[in-house]
């Protein structure tokens, strides 16, 4: 029997292999994603074009001035007249204007001697990007106060991301997301292409065992998917300069896992869908929906309405993503993800439990 | 021990009964035709005999092994072709061969003398994508794939359908020298011409078994008179004979139709009744299996 489970594994390599389309989708689809999502679409704060209102360029504007000048996260485009501000923003030419009170210098020494001042700077944004204006809003006030500014009453430290950069946060998702893509989807279609195309009728037809038969199509899948899977590292470690600080082995292991649930996942989408299209369509509309809505991907599960937070439990890529933000980006351990890989490993063997009894040695 | 025992079959698929109490018997070595238009309920005869159906009643027993209580052990003694092209369009000819010996546990090498006649004639192809194979050769290779292991009963489910007329005679001249091996052979066609090929037939008609028989035997079954005429206007002539009292039937066949009348209804009567038209030409016919098929289908 030996003989034929190899056999097995062959063909169906030799079927990867000679959908060569696929293949490169495949493998470009995270390369692609990757590099989208990286560099692209970014949410963090880059090139801030900032203007300056000041109504007297005493030593202390120059001086705040200055440092917006030195960091590069912002480029200064010169001081202005007040009633500029509405038009420069309007046309888009800046992102931030940074009004500074008249008597700048004397009130801030005024607040530093302990005597209570309205606001010393107006900083007034394009908000059409949210994100944007947010984030550039909190890092201008750091920026433009000072580090010994003394009427800080807050010290805020970015941890683990200091710069935000964004592509640390989309690379889990990414991942969460491709290997659905890659094992569900594709193992699905191609258990229903052999439903499909009539050849699972002779495969059933013989003294092989549905199990072995299942577990054949699997291997290569999941060798697929592997290589992804260190394709991805490999350009989120030295494309994006992603920390990978909880250690390789961790990512790994966790990773491992939700391979094994996506493939069952696939199979369970096979056992139900009769056609090549309705095993897509299921994939699309039962995976990556909730991926891209429910995981914290995109939008933080905090944020969701309680009700979705709920649903969102059940969406194996919210606990995995979840994971590699931690091990990737904190540095966190296997043993600080614990409960994120109980949970997943609970959830692939209740999947295969179900697909594999589900996966009928007859027709009906 | 029959090879083959069906009794009081039945399977239903929501509100189309698929297979209406079908019963009948194959003995061993013989090649067993089901014959009968699409929807007759063939392939879903088959797919229960190679139990990947369950029945919704009645039984059978494949090899002597019960279709539903034994169905693994069923498994490994059938093979079993289906109606479409079931094998990899992406894999050569040799790794489709290949892919099923191990399937089956079997080396290729070990059946090459029962696949042979049929293998030997797309052999120089091996190399070729199973895709990129004509109607015929596809048939022949799914063939040397379901013979691999040396299966004891063969079911065929409309091996000819789409391919051309050479590559249909090859093909059940090929079943004939599967026979000689001393192999249960149950197959099934859409195509009456090919009725003849069999050692016994069975009609079948939405569901049901309208009899069973060697085809010489059936075709001696057909009651009535049957001519085979044809006139330059014959759609006109079609219309004209049904009108008839005493034609109990009159359809196209091939170039002619066939008109069938009771014992009493002679040519004479026919051409007299007919009336003159042009061109009109009446011949006695011998009775096909078709015609029988058309009289009992109308019961």
């Amino acid at each position: 029997m030996k003989s034929n489970f190899t056999s097995f594994v062959r063909k169906e390599t030799l079927h990867i292999l000679r959908d060569r389309r696929t293949m490169l989708i495949v493998l470009l689809i995270p390369v692609v994603l990757m590099v989208l999502f990286g560099f692209a679409i970014s949410t963090e704060v880059n090139e801030v074009r900032i203007a300056v209102v000041a109504p007297e360029r005493t030593d202390g504007v120059r001086e705040a001035v200055e440092r917006i000048v030195r960091n590069d996260s912002f480029a200064f485009c010169g001081y202005i007249t007040e009633d500029r501000i509405d038009p420069m923003l309007r046309t888009g030419r800046v992102d931030a204007v940074a009004v500074f009170a008249p008597d700048y210098d004397r009130r801030r020494l005024q607040a530093a001697s302990g005597t209570p001042q309205p606001p010393l700077i107006q900083l007034i944004l394009d908000a059409s990007n949210v994100n944007t204006a947010g984030t550039a809003a909190a890092w201008l006030q750091g920026v433009l106060l000072g580090e010994a500014s003394p009427q800080t009453l807050f010290e805020t430290r970015m941890l683990f991301n200091p710069r935000m950069k964004s592509a640390f946060n989309f690379v889990p998702g990414i991942m969460g997301l491709i290997f659905i893509l890659v094992c569900a989807m594709m193992t699905s279609v191609s258990i229903v292409r052999e439903k499909e195309s009539g050849t699972m009728e002779v495969l059933l037809v013989s003294p092989v065992r549905p199990f072995r038969i299942i577990l054949a199509k699997m291997i290569p899948y999941f060798a697929i998917s592997c290589i992804v899977l260190i394709l991805i590292l490999l350009l989120a470690r030295y494309l994006l300069g992603v920390p990978m600080s909880g250690g390789v082995a961790g990512i790994f292991a966790m990773s491992l896992l939700y391979l094994v649930l996506s493939l069952a996942l696939g199979l369970l989408v096979s056992t139900i869908a009769r056609t090549q299209v309705a095993a897509l369509l299921i994939s699309a509309m039962v995976m990556l929906l909730p991926i891209l809505m429910l995981s914290g991907m995109i939008f933080p599960i905090e944020n969701l309405p309680r009700f979705f937070q709920w649903v969102s439990a059940v969406v194996p890529a919210r606990w995995y993503i979840d994971a590699m933000r931690r091990m990737m980006i904190q540095g966190a351990s296997m043993a600080d993800v614990w409960v994120d890989g109980a949970v997943l490993l609970a959830m692939a063997g209740l999947l295969l439990g179900v697909s594999f009894r589900k996966f009928n040695d007859k027709l009906e | 021990m029959e090879a083959i025992e069906v009794k009081g079959l039945s399977k239903r698929f929501g509100a189309v009964q698929a297979l209406d109490a079908v019963t009948f018997s194959v003995h061993p070595g013989e090649l067993f035709g089901l014959i009968g238009p699409d929807g007759a309920g063939k392939t879903t005869l088959f797919r229960l005999l190679a139990t990947l159906l369950s029945p919704d009643s009645g039984e059978a027993r494949v090899g002597g092994c019960d279709i539903v209580r034994d169905y693994r052990a069923i498994r490994s003694r059938v093979g079993y072709m289906p109606g479409r092209f079931s094998l990899y369009g992406d894999l050569t000819v040799e790794e489709n061969l290949r892919f099923f010996a191990a399937l089956f546990g079997v080396e290729v090498e070990a059946s090459y003398d029962l696949i042979a006649p049929v293998y030997r004639q797309i052999e120089p192809f091996r190399r070729r994508r199973a895709a990129k194979l004509s109607g015929g050769m596809k048939q022949k290779l799914a063939l040397s794939c379901a013979l691999i292991h040396r299966p004891e009963i063969l079911f065929l489910d409309e091996p000819t359908t789409g391919v051309d007329a050479v590559s249909r005679s090859e093909f059940w001249e090929m079943l004939d020298s599967l026979r000689q091996h001393g192999m249960t052979i149950l197959v099934s066609t859409p195509y009456m011409d090919e009725a003849s090929r069999c050692d016994r037939i069975a009609l079948c008609n939405e569901g049901r078994v309208l009899g069973i028989d060697t085809p010489e035997a059936l075709v001696r079954r057909f009651e009535g008179r049957l001519y085979a005429i044809r006139a330059d206007a014959m759609f006109a002539l079609l219309a004209a004979a049904r009108r008839i009292e005493g034609v109990e039937a009159c359809y196209p066949f091939g170039e002619t139709h066939h008109l069938v009348a009771g014992a009493d209804f002679d040519m004479r009567r026919l051409a007299r009744e007919l009336g003159p038209m042009p061109g009109l030409h009446i011949e006695p016919a011998e009775a096909t299996i078709e015609d029988v098929f058309i009289q009992w289908m109308k019961r």
